[in-house]
């Protein structure tokens, strides 16, 4: 047990310490990967406890592709030249405000989820048939698609919606852009390919339009 | 006492894992330069030892005592970082392999996913060696590699998928051990295919190799490299490769069983079976990269998304409804 306390005190110094340099470093590239160092320590804590499915999932989908999406998009912007300097300099101070109230808003919310939270009521009293052989995949899987299955499903949609408006933001049909379609290219025979024309003298020919 | 004794005894384990798998990364970049050659009708590297088996060897040894040279407007932390993070990552996803029915290093419930897991961070070697570099072509290979390697992990988790369904377990013992009576291979032939495809894709194989192509990006996000750095992204790469081709044999090409369960084959031990089969992957994999041309960038995007994700995302409808309406569905105990 030693060994396991020692661990959980390595894995949530590192997760709090890069939890910190998330909004501290001066750099916003460095910033994601305290990050994912602060993920990667949290997934770890996830399967110290014996939730290695929840630990494993959080590397493949918040590391594997969130982070990597965020690491894009910082270098894409090249917000690594603006150094972040709030506490240094008093000109662009006034966003503290801002940020304060949000963190406020955000902090209370957490509250009040937190204060209501309730279990539900059979699920206390079923805890010791929980403690069998299955491993915590199946009882994960059991869980959700039983009981939880409405919220689960509803939350896939949520993802679908937002997936699909995104689409629908980005997306723009650009005139007068060459696009290759693949089917005409593959399906073109050698009799439309090659034409043999005959051209004037001094006039010319118009190909390709 | 005890506990100093069960470590070094983990530590034991580990190398007798590693060494051999090091090993067997330099010969397999023989094999493969061996295998490119001949298709192509030349000789190959047929000079240092016998048959030329000690080239790597040699070419180690030059990495080795070469200048590491580091770029002045480098993030140096991270360049050097970046070849580390490659290789520990494609060495650490060793330890989940079963070799035999007890000879695994980690017997983790969900193996499967942690090798996923381990190779969706491989990624980050390569941005973090790109944008550390702080130079051009550098970036922009790590960008292209970035995205290819995404898009393609969703399809070979789609794939994953569908042996799961088969199997009920994210242990690969287990995964192994229920292909006894039939290997993947068969039921879920274009998921093979798919998955061979999409791991040449992932380890930036040719004609995948956008990354590092050299025509246009000098060597990708190797540019800035020199020395053991530079010799620490190529073994990272190979055994990458090599772990790729063993998990499609543990997936679908029955793992450490052999092919026929009879008498003078099955009392040949596992690990030389898996061996025989992630051998016979590399050697696809050596073969398509001497005879297929390289993909262009927006055909290898329509490849993932267009093609591969819709392919996969059906194959998954169909098994879970054939083995639903034939009542196969492996359920726990």
């Amino acid at each position: 047990m030693i060994a396991h306390s020692i661990f959980f005190y390595i894995f949530s110094i590192i997760a709090i310490i890069s939890a910190i340099m998330v909004t501290a470093s001066k750099n916003t590239v460095h910033s994601v990967f305290f990050l994912i160092l602060d993920f990667i320590s949290i997934s770890c804590l996830f399967i110290m406890i014996g939730a290695e499915f929840l630990g494993m999932i959080m590397l493949i989908v918040y590391v594997g592709a969130v982070a990597v999406l965020f690491l894009f998009v910082v270098m894409m912007l090249n917000v690594a030249q603006q150094k972040n300097q709030w506490f240094l300099s008093k000109s662009s101070s006034r966003h503290i405000p801002m940020g304060l109230i949000i963190s406020a808003v955000i902090f209370f919310e957490l509250m009040i989820v937190v204060g209501g939270w309730k279990y539900k009521p059979n699920l206390v009293n079923n805890l010791p048939e929980l403690n069998n052989e299955l491993s915590n995949t199946h009882l994960l899987g059991q869980v959700l698609y039983t009981d939880y299955i409405h919220i689960f499903q509803i939350s896939g949609m949520i993802l679908l919606i937002a997936m699909i408006g995104a689409i629908v933001l980005t997306y723009r049909q650009r005139e007068g852009v060459k696009k290759q379609s693949y089917i005409k290219q593959i399906s073109r025979e050698r009799s439309e390919g090659v034409e043999v024309i005959e051209v004037a003298s001094n006039k010319g020919v118009k190909i390709d339009d | 006492m005890e506990l100093i004794n069960l470590i070094f005894q983990e530590i034991y384990k580990i190398l007798f894992l590693l060494v051999p798998v090091l090993v067997s990364v330099a010969m397999i970049v023989w094999l493969d330069r061996r295998v490119w050659a001949f298709v192509q009708k030349r000789q190959g590297p047929n000079v240092v030892g016998p048959f030329g088996l000690l080239q790597s060897l040699a070419d180690a040894l030059k990495y080795i005592f070469k200048e590491i040279i580091i770029p002045a407007s480098s993030n140096k932390i991270i360049f050097i970082l970046a070849p580390i993070i490659t290789m520990t990552l494609a060495l650490i996803a060793w330890a989940v392999i079963p070799f035999s029915e007890t000879q695994v290093l980690a017997d983790i419930n969900v193996g499967i996913l942690y090798i996923f897991a381990v190779s969706s961070l491989g990624v980050y070697g390569i941005i973090m060696g790109g944008w550390a570099s702080n130079s051009k072509y550098p970036f922009l290979g790590s960008i292209r590699s970035a995205a290819q390697m995404v898009s393609y992990e969703v399809s070979i988790g789609i794939i994953i998928i569908n042996v799961l369904l088969c199997v009920g377990s994210l242990n690969l013992n287990e995964i192994v051990i229920a292909q006894k009576n039939m290997w993947f291979v068969i039921p879920l032939f274009p998921m093979f295919v798919i998955f061979f495809i999409s791991a040449l894709a992932e380890t930036n194989r040719p004609p995948f190799d956008l990354p590092e192509a050299e025509a246009e990006l000098v060597a990708g996000y190797q540019t800035e490299y020199s020395g053991m750095m530079y010799a620490m992204f190529w073994l990272g790469e190979y055994a990458n490769i090599l772990l790729m081709c063993a998990l499609g044999s543990v997936l679908f090409l029955g793992g450490w069983l052999s092919p026929i369960d009879l008498y003078p084959f099955n009392l040949v031990p596992g690990a030389i079976w898996l061996i025989f089969k992630i051998l016979l992957l590399f050697f696809l994999f050596a073969l398509v990269k001497a005879i297929v041309p390289r993909y262009r960038y927006d055909q290898l995007m329509r490849l993932g998304w267009k093609i591969f994700l819709p392919l996969s995302l059906i194959y998954v409808v169909l098994t879970a409804s054939y083995l639903f309406y034939f009542n196969l569905l492996p359920i726990a105990k």
